[in-house]
Formats: C-alpha cells, sequence, structure tokens
C-alpha cells in the first residue's frame, strides 16, 4: 500500500529525516509517533505530494505520490472552524466529493450525479454516526462532533489510505476514545488504510497494528508488542518512560519527569512545520 | 418635477406608475437591480471569507479613483473599476505566511486605505467644480444613471458573475477548508486572487449608487442577514439576493418620495432587515429550547 526506500527530507537547508524505509500493508492501521518537529506531518505532506524527497523512493499504491489524488483521504491538523461559520456540516462533507469540481452544481431533479451525490453523503454522515448534528452549522458544533463530519469529508471518495493529521488533539478523553474507536472501524469495515500522527498514543494504543516512530532524523517502525516497551520508548524519547498496564490487559504509557507523569510527546503548543 | 418628494400614495399601482415615470428613475431601477443582485452574491462569499475590512478598503479606494477620475475628466466609472481592481491586486500581493491568516493583511489593507482617503481629499480639492460631487461620491445618489452605464453595469455584472459561478464551488472550498482544499489541488491562491478581483468588481458597482462609505448596505447587510437565517448555501445566497433586491427597490421608492437621500433610504432598510432576521433566529432557538425542555 505504501513504502519508503531509504528516503529523506530536506526543508530549505535542513534535513528533517533521512534514511527512512517503512512498509504499510492494506487495511492497517498505524500510528506515526514521536517528539515535537521530527518531521511526522512531513511525512503526510510527503505521502500527498506536496513536499517531494530529497533522496530515496516513495510509492503509494505502487505509484509515485501524485498532488490531488482522489486515492488519499487527508485530515490536516487544526483547532476547529471557526464559531461563525455559518456552512452546514453535510456541505463540509459533500465538499469533500466535488469540492474540486469547477461551474456550478446542477439541482438533484435534473442530474442523477447530484442525486448519487446526495446519498453518498447521507451514507458517509451515517458511518460516522453524525445524523444528529450533520445539519447544524459546522461552526456551532463540538470538537468531536467537527471531526466526525471531517472523517467522513475525507472518506468520501473511498480513498484507500487515509491519513489524519493530530485527529484527536484538543479533544476530551471520551471523544478522544470515541473517535479512536471510529477510526478502527472504518479501518477495518470500509478496508482502509488508516495513517495517524499521534502525540499521545494512549487512546489509539489498543487498536494499532504497527506503529512508526520518528526520533532525531530517523524512523524506526515495527509492531506495537515490540515499540511499545519502556526499554524501547525510552531509548526513543530520551526520558524514563514505563509502559503499565491496566485491569483490562491494556497498555497505558507514561512518562517520568522528576517524578511528574506526563504523556510522551504531550507538550504544549504545535509543531511548527505543520504549515511549511 | 411635481412628484419628487410628495409622499406615497399606499396605492400600490398609482404608487409605481409614479415611481416609473421619469426615466431617469426607470434607469436607477435598472441600476440598482444589477448591482444589487452582484453585491449580494459577491458579498455572501466575501462575509463567508471574513473579509469584510478588505471590502471596505475597496469601496474607500475607489474614492480617490473616482475624484481622480473626474479631475482629469474621464467618467468617474473608470475610476471606480481602476482603482478598486488595482488595490484588489496590491492587497492579494501581500504575501500570507498560513492559508488563513488576515492579522498581517489588514494591517497592511488599513495603511494603504488611509493613504487613499488623504489622496481622494486632496483630488477633491483641486476639483474646484462642485463639492456637492463629493457628497455624491461618498453617500451615493441615484440620479442621472445614462442608459449607458445601465449597459456597462449589466455587462461587467453579468461577466463577474458567470466567473463567480465557474469557481464557486472550489472558492467555497478553499474559504472553508484551504489545507484540505490545498490537498485535493485546488489552486487556493489563485481563487483567492480571483475572488478578491470579483469583489473589487463588485464594490466599484455598488460605489455608483450607494455612495463608497455605504457599499455594505449592499455587500455585506443582505448575505449576512441570509447566513443569519439560514446556513444552507444555495438558500443563502438567494435570499442575500432576495432581500438586496427589497431593500434597493424600496430604499429608492422611499428616497424619491420622501426626496431623503438613497443611501440613507437603503441602509436603514437593510439594517432594520438585519435586526429582524437576528430577533427571528433568537426566538426561534428560544421556542426550540423551550419545546426540548417540555
Amino acid at each position: 500500500m505504501l513504502s519508503l526506500r531509504d528516503a529523506a527530507v530536506r526543508l530549505g537547508s535542513r534535513t528533517v529525516w533521512s534514511g527512512v524505509t517503512l512498509d504499510v500493508d492494506a487495511g492497517e492501521f498505524v500510528a506515526v509517533l514521536g517528539p515535537n518537529g521530527v518531521g511526522k506531518s512531513t511525512l503526510l505532506k510527503t505521502i500527498l505530494g506536496l513536499v517531494p524527497l530529497s533522496a530515496g523512493e516513495i510509492r503509494v499504491g505502487g505509484r509515485a505520490p501524485r498532488h490531488g489524488s482522489h486515492d488519499i483521504g487527508y485530515l490536516p491538523q487544526r483547532r476547529s472552524f471557526d464559531a461563525s461559520a455559518r456552512v452546514r456540516g453535510v456541505d463540509v462533507v459533500r465538499l469533500g466529493l466535488d469540492g474540486d469540481h469547477w461551474g456550478l452544481p446542477l439541482p438533484g431533479w435534473l442530474a442523477p450525479g447530484a442525486r448519487r451525490a446526495t446519498r453518498r453523503v447521507a451514507e458517509l454522515v451515517e458511518l460516522v454516526e453524525a445524523d444528529a448534528f450533520a445539519t447544524r452549522p459546522i461552526g456551532s458544533l463540538s470538537g468531536g462532533e467537527q471531526q466526525r463530519l471531517l472523517i467522513a469529508q475525507a472518506l468520501a471518495r473511498r480513498p484507500s489510505l487515509l491519513l489524519l493529521d493530530e485527529p484527536l488533539d484538543s479533544l476530551d478523553l471520551p471523544n478522544q476514545a470515541s473517535i479512536a474507536a471510529l477510526l478502527a472501524r472504518i479501518c477495518r469495515t470500509e478496508r482502509v488504510t488508516v495513517l495517524i500522527v499521534a502525540h499521545d498514543v494512549n487512546p489509539i494504543l489498543s487498536y494499532l497494528d504497527r506503529v512508526v516512530y520518528f526520533a532525531s532524523g530517523r524512523a524506526a517502525t515495527g509492531t506495537p508488542d515490540e515499540v511499545i516497551t519502556s526499554e524501547t520508548l525510552t531509548a526513543l524519547y530520551g526520558s524514563p518512560i514505563e509502559v503499565l498496564y491496566t485491569s483490562d490487559g491494556s497498555p497505558v504509557v507514561v512518562g517520568h519527569t522528576d517524578g511528574a507523569s506526563y504523556h510522551p510527546g504531550l507538550h504544549a503548543g504545535h509543531e511548527h512545520h505543520l504549515h511549511g | 418635477m411635481p412628484v419628487l418628494g410628495s409622499g406615497l400614495t399606499w396605492n400600490v399601482v398609482d404608487d409605481v406608475r409614479q415611481l416609473l415615470e421619469f426615466h431617469f428613475m426607470v434607469n436607477a431601477y435598472r441600476a440598482g437591480t444589477v448591482v444589487a443582485v452582484a453585491a449580494a452574491i459577491i458579498g455572501w462569499f466575501m462575509v463567508l471569507r471574513a473579509q469584510g475590512f478588505v471590502g471596505h478598503t475597496l469601496s474607500l479606494v475607489a474614492f480617490p479613483g473616482a475624484a481622480a477620475a473626474t479631475l482629469i475628466g474621464i467618467s468617474a466609472a473608470w475610476g471606480y473599476y481602476g482603482v478598486s481592481l488595482a488595490a484588489a491586486l496590491v492587497i492579494a500581493a501581500i504575501p500570507r505566511t498560513h492559508g488563513h491568516s488576515f492579522s498581517e493583511e489588514s494591517a497592511v489593507v488599513g495603511t494603504v486605505q488611509a493613504f487613499a482617503l488623504g489622496c481622494g481629499f486632496l483630488f477633491v480639492t483641486l476639483y474646484h467644480g462642485l463639492l456637492s460631487g463629493t457628497t455624491s461620491l461618498l453617500f451615493g445618489s441615484f440620479l442621472g444613471v445614462t442608459d449607458g452605464q445601465v449597459v456597462t453595469l449589466l455587462a461587467v455584472a453579468s461577466v463577474a458573475l458567470v466567473a463567480l459561478g465557474a469557481i464557486a464551488r472550489p472558492l467555497l472550498f478553499a474559504t472553508i477548508d484551504p489545507d484540505v482544499a490545498a490537498a485535493r489541488g485546488v489552486p487556493v491562491r489563485l481563487l483567492s486572487v480571483a475572488f478578491l478581483a470579483l469583489l473589487a468588481v463588485a464594490v466599484a458597482q455598488a460605489s455608483q449608487i450607494t455612495g463608497v462609505l455605504l457599499v455594505f448596505a449592499l455587500l455585506v447587510v443582505p448575505p449576512a442577514t441570509a447566513q443569519a437565517v439560514t446556513s444552507r448555501p444555495v438558500l443563502g445566497v438567494a435570499l442575500s439576493v432576495a432581500i438586496g433586491l427589497v431593500v434597493t427597490w424600496v430604499g429608492l421608492a422611499l428616497a424619491y418620495f420622501y426626496d431623503r437621500p438613497v443611501g440613507f433610504c437603503i441602509t436603514t432598510l437593510a439594517f432594520g432587515l438585519y435586526l429582524v432576521a437576528h430577533a427571528a433566529r433568537r426566538i426561534a432557538r428560544h421556542v426550540r429550547d423551550l419545546r426540548l425542555a417540555a
């Protein structure tokens, strides 16, 4: 589905990462982890064809990445929509379907294509369980509700690869859990490969097939069992990190600095290269 | 002109007949209709894109444009279109670091705006003709719209609206979701430049009826009122046009029958509708909450 061979990216004079080799199979749920500013979002932009490689090779679905490909759904990092954004949730979903088409859409009674589009939007809204709020203005919805509609938007053209940049950021804990569960469900039922960039690995930990971690200009991959261990994570982040197990047996990652507990990589602020 | 300022008879047929008795009034209605439709549609996008300040500036720079055109003895319309479009391109050329940040833009735009107003005043002073010209440049006038002007307005508005129709969907996408749109291959930057040019055209047109200071009566109030009522894009645009037309038509009639400035009549009506729409939305929400509680 996705493979990188000895890939490197330079932004200006800085090498963001190099020597990255990665293989993702179709239908996998993959997390891209690592501290701030190591180029996790840059990886997504490379896959989208927005940032070129400076060395090595990348194949997406067996081909070189193409800008504007229908085969990839993308959710960039964001805070939220402006509260005054007076456009309905379903309109935002619809834009994912034909928002890049020129000219005006024909009304449904004239064009069968328009009716199909309306049906697809309804299907997507149902898929992300957004029926209750999809016709309200997007700006008036909560972060979790907006995130559901944006996931629907990204899935509009049945992509085989879904890229999400910090989709759980700025959500409260119950919403983080339910969005993570939704993504895992979509990954399985819609047979979509999901690649998710995350600060905090805990909400998605139990769903992961594969973990990619970036640190100091390199990346390594493995199954969660290989990567989510106290030794690997401590070496990766360069500070003591423990993997504990909850009463139901799911792992939880906890970091220690001077006795205070924190989530690895969960620092204040956002990565500065996001919009580069 | 026996009927000007004579007041309404409240007999609709009589009033309309009286209103359209003179050719200058017919032309005022033609021009007002064209301008109201274009401004309501282009304004709908402007309000959604939160580019009100840019629109305001484009209208203010139209003032020195029109004043300069009058000074060198050409039609003020050339000044409106030329300078608004030029200003739109200057604003479009301001480098923007992130997709949606207008803070840097506002600083530059504000600076240009102040300078332009100063220039406009200079041109008006240099032009020793009639001082009333300034008032109509600033606050609008519906007298003396020629047949030629109506044709020009119609031609320019048609081109602008066809162009807007062609880019409408990607523009909506780029407005709501610039990052995703860019990833989908939508030329976000180019669309933003194109929209500024269309906005400049709408502003230059509306300026000729409402004056540069009251452009917002047609460019902001109808779309803002429509967006308060509905968040459906197509319905919103249609409602915006309807409000723009009602405000313009009734405003022109009031200005004619009561001999009051047309700018005042149109803005007052627009403001009134805006208040009503917001009050209605409040009440509707309140009723819904009550029903949910019950």
